[in-house]
């Protein structure tokens, strides 16, 4: 029975792509990054699910769906370790975990209040100086955000 | 951004820098000139700034060109809302050349984004300020005779004082040695001392503004009272970090004392008839160094 309703939480996917060990705290920041609210694809999500890595997770199905690697590594600076599945025909055929991109495009807002991106109608641009600790630097007020400071717009 | 923009004083190479500083020279030695003749320039100042305009409007004026703008954003469209955006791309429309004032940090980046004529940062919130850092490094080229391996001295505000980092960056290029004088609220910041590091600049950190004996260039900075949380350390820090003329006896001959002005009480006045007092002839140096910028910026030399 147990194993029947596990089935029925976890849905198999015959194409498409599987987020997995999402932090469950980033899940709805994952999904909102990626614009899967706006996707007419099947989608999934489950969250808070027990993860023998790190407690509880979060991981999102998304039928007929492949993200190009710029698309994916936007996620990379809520959930480092996420680890992309690729489904075909219901066969894991490729797993990729996520980089950091030389830069990031309004995504991050910058911790400066002064900074003309929290005044005006500018979108945020940043470039990652370190990306081994995660240090990135706005590109306009030039202020270094360190990774437990960094805040998704 | 457009290349012939200065927004950082990072934008600018080794070698640029000096081309900078050969053509200032030849600005100080015969000032006007019509380079700039049929050439119209706008001064957007968004928060006043009286001597950096009137040196950046004595410069245009000197090279022959002619000036729009304002002083002050209080009677111009942004008080009606109007963003830097906006006004960036209309006034592009007018001019040859903008030279900006803005209280956002980060603005004079965005401006050269979306400007179409080259844009010179004068000074976005606490960010940049590069043709200070240049009339600073010319101001130290003409009084040493050099750039390279010289003793320079920090004092005051190092951790919010733009002018001390960006002087740091320019002078990373020519084998400095640097003494970082401050509180320890107010010290040199953690990534500036990495930078050092990192390009093998020798530095020591003291608290007190003693031992000065070695300075070939003493940079004073205004510690502003804003910066602390307990007064009564303020009014210990600013009597320690004050420059008497006494305590120059014993310096080296060459030495001089530089200071982005304005000057509050960090430089006793009895320094000023000192000949090692350098400060308002710096001041004056910047007009020769913007004419070089804004030649620069429009391919003119």
């Amino acid at each position: 029975m147990s194993e029947q309703k596990k089935e029925l939480v976890v849905v198999a996917l015959e194409n498409g792509t599987v987020i997995d060990h999402i932090p469950s705290d980033k899940l709805f920041k994952v999904v909102s990054i990626l614009g899967l609210d706006k996707s007419e694809k099947q989608i999934t999500i489950g969250n808070n699910l027990t993860s023998k890595k790190s407690g509880v997770k979060g991981i999102i199905k998304i039928s007929d769906k492949y993200f190009k690697a710029d698309e994916i590594d936007k996620i990379a600076l809520v959930a480092p370790n996420a680890v992309l599945n690729i489904i075909k025909d219901y066969k894991v055929v490729e797993k990729q975990t996520i980089g950091l991109p030389e830069e990031i495009h309004d995504i991050i807002k910058c911790v400066n209040p002064k900074c003309i991106t929290n005044n005006q109608p500018v979108p945020t641009r940043f470039e990652v100086v370190d990306k081994k600790n995660i240090v990135v630097k706005c590109h306009y007020c030039e202020s270094m955000i360190g990774q437990n400071e960094i805040e998704i717009k | 951004m457009n290349s012939k923009s200065l927004v950082s004083i990072t934008d600018y190479s080794k070698d640029k820098i000096l081309k900078i500083l050969d053509a200032a020279a030849d600005f100080e030695a015969n000032p006007n000139r019509d380079l700039l003749k049929g050439k119209v320039v706008a001064t957007l100042f968004f928060e006043p700034s009286t001597r950096t305009r009137l040196s950046f409007e004595t410069a245009i004026n000197r090279l022959g060109g002619r000036v729009i703008g304002f002083s002050d954003a209080a009677n111009t469209s942004t008080s009606k809302g109007e963003t830097l955006h906006d006004t960036i791309r209309m006034v592009s429309n007018y001019v040859d050349l903008i030279v900006m004032r803005h209280p956002l940090d980060g603005a004079a980046r965005y401006a050269s984004e979306v400007g179409s004529v080259p844009i010179i940062n004068a000074g976005d919130g606490s960010n940049q300020h590069p043709t200070q850092t240049l009339l600073d490094l010319y101001s130290i080229k003409k009084t040493q005779g050099r750039l390279e391996n010289l003793n320079i001295y920090m004092v005051g505000d190092l951790k919010y004082g733009r002018t001390v980092h960006s002087l740091l960056m320019a002078m990373s290029h020519f084998k400095p040695n640097f003494t970082f004088i401050a509180p320890d609220e107010l010290k040199m910041p953690e990534q500036y001392k990495v930078f050092c590091d990192k390009n093998g600049i020798p530095y020591k950190e003291q608290r007190e503004l003693v031992g000065i004996e070695n300075a070939d260039i003493l940079y004073m900075t205004r510690v502003q009272r804003e910066r602390f949380q307990d007064l009564l350390e303020y009014e210990r820090v600013k009597n320690v970090y004050k420059l008497k003329n006494a305590m120059l006896d014993g310096t080296k001959d060459n030495l001089r004392v530089l200071h982005p002005l304005p000057r509050v009480n960090e430089i006793d006045v009895d320094v000023d008839s000192n000949p090692k007092a350098y400060y308002f002839d710096q001041a004056r140096n910047g007009v020769f160094v913007r004419q070089a910028v804004i030649c620069d910026s429009l391919g003119l030399i």
